[in-house]
Parts: structure tokens; sequence; C-alpha cells
């Protein structure tokens, strides 16, 4: 078949590569990479069935080269795939080697379907813009978008909501105190009084029946605080069990 | 015309959308399909295209029939504003419903190949659109979902189903039998 310019796509109308620079605009034209290498063939008028992969790989990168990584994954993915059949296609190889394969076989096959898609694009589009012209009943139409109202304000308007504005950042946070819900203090002063009216208690004593998690928070770290000073020892006499404090008299009497 | 035929002709303009002859036949469960298709006959002989005595003519659409106006009314009832044509689709809608008519059911990873684009946000909006809609789940990894059209499909482009679409060989592009999937 013959690549010959074909009234397939809404062709742009404006050629591609002399532009250099707009090309983020241009290219939101071609509805993916497969679209562009085929504006790009049919623009050099080129056999589709034997690409000259260099050329156009060439075409292509210049191209997508000013778009930004982000927009341009699939592109990208493409000009890889580009890079690598040119790279294959300069590879000795042997004559007479049927087991040779053109490495352009597999994007061929692509474009050539792609082409199909597009012209059955065309073809829906045709149906769409007939099927259009007879209106049906109880079509509610989409609201449309309406342009921005033209901007009309007086001087002192402006000022206002300028001012309002303003009063709406808030000051520059430097510092935030965040207020803390553990009391070891407390804690330690309720564990002290226990430890001088009875040699030893239990875990439930110190911390009581219900204790929020604070409380547990604030008589634990408490607990071992004064473990380390050597106020108190602690105990578990069996995995699970309630601790046991009991006053560390030894030191108690240093 | 019979009073059956009256009865269509009244849920006809009523309806929104096309009605099937099976549809219509609901209305008096009384009336076998012979009497139904009379009265369907007597209607398109009053109201079917072609016929010069009314603005609006019955359409056989989308597997259904279904009342629309005479195309040369369009224009001056869009001046007018009394209704507007539907949204146009953009180029990436038509290519992946041009994709899903021909090979569905079909899931997204084949459309992708396809169009060398990701397809999930257009597939999302054709299914919000209710041109698309999931009509199984694939075999293999993760069970992908596919994709199929709907009588909406057919609506927006005026067809009567899908047969009406062109035959794949009969496009300028010569139709290659799809090949098998080549090792990367």
């Amino acid at each position: 078949m013959s690549a010959s310019p074909s009234p397939l796509l809404p062709t742009p109308t404006h050629p591609v590569l002399p532009e250099q620079g707009g090309f983020v605009v241009e290219l939101e034209q071609f509805s993916g990479p497969l679209d562009l290498l085929l504006h790009l063939i049919r623009e050099d008028e080129l056999d589709i069935t034997d690409l000259p992969i260099a050329q156009i790989a060439d075409q292509f990168l210049a191209v997508i080269s000013d778009l930004g990584l982000n927009q341009a994954a699939d592109y990208l993915e493409m000009a890889a795939r580009l890079l690598r059949i040119k790279a294959q296609l300069l590879l000795p190889r042997r004559l007479g080697d049927d087991e040779w394969e053109d490495p352009r076989s597999e994007l061929v096959r692509r474009l050539l379907e792609y082409q199909q898609i597009r012209e059955l694009v065309d073809w829906l589009q045709r149906a769409a813009t007939r099927r259009s012209e007879q209106l049906a009943r109880g079509y509610t139409p989409p609201a449309p978008e309406l342009p921005p109202a033209p901007l009309e304000i007086e001087l002192n308007d402006l000022l206002a909501a300028a001012e309002r504005v303003i009063a709406l950042i808030p000051e520059p946070m430097l510092h935030r105190v965040v207020p803390r819900p553990l009391d070891v203090e407390g804690a330690t002063a309720r564990i002290q009084a226990l430890l001088a009216a009875r040699e030893e208690f239990g875990w439930s004593d110190l911390v009581g029946a219900r204790p929020s998690v604070a409380e547990v928070l604030s008589a634990f770290i408490s607990l071992l605080e004064l473990a380390k000073r050597g106020v108190l020892r602690l105990a578990q006499p069996d995995p699970f069990a309630p601790m046991v404090i009991r006053r560390e008299s030894a030191r108690e009497a240093v | 015309m019979s009073p059956l035929a009256k009865l269509f002709e009244a849920a006809l303009f009523a309806a929104t959308r096309p009605l099937t002859l099976e549809e219509l036949a609901t209305l008096d469960p009384e009336v076998g399909e012979a009497e139904t298709r009379a009265a369907l006959a007597e209607l398109r002989e009053a109201w079917g295209e072609g016929s010069e005595d009314h603005g609006v003519e019955l359409v056989d659409i989308a597997g259904g029939w279904q009342f629309l106006t005479r195309r040369e009314y369009a224009e001056p009832i869009e001046r007018a504003q009394f209704a507007l044509r539907p949204r146009h689709l953009s180029p990436a809608a038509l290519e992946t419903l041009a994709i899903i008519a021909y090979r569905q059911p079909v899931g997204r990873l084949e459309v992708d190949e396809i169009r060398g684009v990701d397809s999930q946000a257009v597939l999302d909006r054709l299914v919000e659109r209710g041109l698309i809609e999931i009509i199984s789940r694939g075999e293999g990894l993760g069970r992908p979902l596919l994709y199929g059209t709907t009588p909406q499909f057919l609506e927006i482009l005026g067809l009567k189903g899908l047969d009406q679409l062109p035959r794949l060989d009969e496009l300028s592009v010569a139709l290659r039998p799809p090949a098998p999937a080549q090792p990367e």
C-alpha cells in the first residue's frame, strides 16, 4: 500500500516541524504518539511498510524534545522504541538468514492498525454529525459554559476586597505550644504518697480501675523514672500479672 | 388509525429514548405479536422516514423506534435555542469507541495498546456518558474489566445496529489479520 496523503485525519493545518517552540500546543491536536507518527509519515510521503526509521526517529525526537517530561510519557516510550528499532537495524546480519525478522514489523503492524482506527473515527464522526441533524424529545442540553463576566469594579470596592483577602491571611505561626495531657509530676506525687504509707502496692492502687491512656502513660513514665532513681522496685510475679511496686528500702535508707 | 397504533404513538411521543418492538408490546398485554407489528406498520405509514406530511418522523434507530425532527428543521430550531445538538465527541473518545465497537468485549490494556496512550480517563468518561459499559471480566491476571457498547452508542450515531458499522475490509486501509502478539 502507499502512504500517500489521505484525508483520514483532521490533518493539522500548520506544519509541525518548522515551528520549533510551539509544540506543546501543537501536540495537543494529536491524540497520541501513533497519531504524531502517522502525521510525520504522511507529511514526508513515506512508505509505511518500508519506514526509514532513522529519519522518522530523528523527526519524532525533534518534535517531542520541547515537551515537559510529565505529559510526554507515552511519547517518550515511543521515542525509545524508535531508537531501539534503529539500533537493531544497524546490527550486522548474515546473508540469507531466514530467521531474521524485520525489527520494524511490530511498529508497522501497530501503525496500520491505528490508521484503520483513525479511518473508523472519521466514519463515526460523520455518522454522529448526521444524527445530530435530527433532534429527539427530552434532550436536556448541558449547561453552556458561560464566559466570565467582564470585570467592572470601583476602586473602593477593589481596595475593600483586597483588605478582606489580606485579613484572611493568617499570622505566620512561629511556634505552637502543644498542651501536654501527661501529668508525670502528679503521678510521681501519688506514688510517693503511696510509698510513704505502704511498703508495697499494686498497679491498680496507683491508677484506679479505669485509667485513661494519659493516666496510664503518666504513671508508667513516673514509675520508670523513680525506679531508675532507686526510689522503688518494679516486679511482675507472673506473665500478665498485675505489676507490684515495692519501696526500695535499702537505698531509701542511704 | 387503530387504537393500538395511537397508544404506541403516545408512548413513542412520551419516551425520551428509542422503544423496541418488545417494549411497545408490553403496553397492552392483551395483544399478540401480529397485532403489534400491524400497529407499528400503521405508524410507520403515517410517520415513516420520507413521509412529507409532518415535521417529525419515526426513525428506526438503536434497535428501536423514536420520533426525531426532520433534518431540515434542526438549524432553525437550534437558532431559536429551543433545543441544542448534542456535544461533539473528542477524537480520543471516538478512537476509544471505535476500538470497543469492533473488539468488544475488550479490556483497557488492548485499547491502550492500539491507541498508544493510557485510556483509563477516556473509558471512565464514556461509561459516565452511557456510551459504553462493563459487560464482563476477562480471564487472566486481575480479571480485567471488559467493555462493550450500549444502545446509546448506536443512538448518538443514528445506527440501527452494530452491523451498520463499516466492515473493516471496506476501509481504504487494507485489513490485516491481527498478527500474533510479538515478544517485545
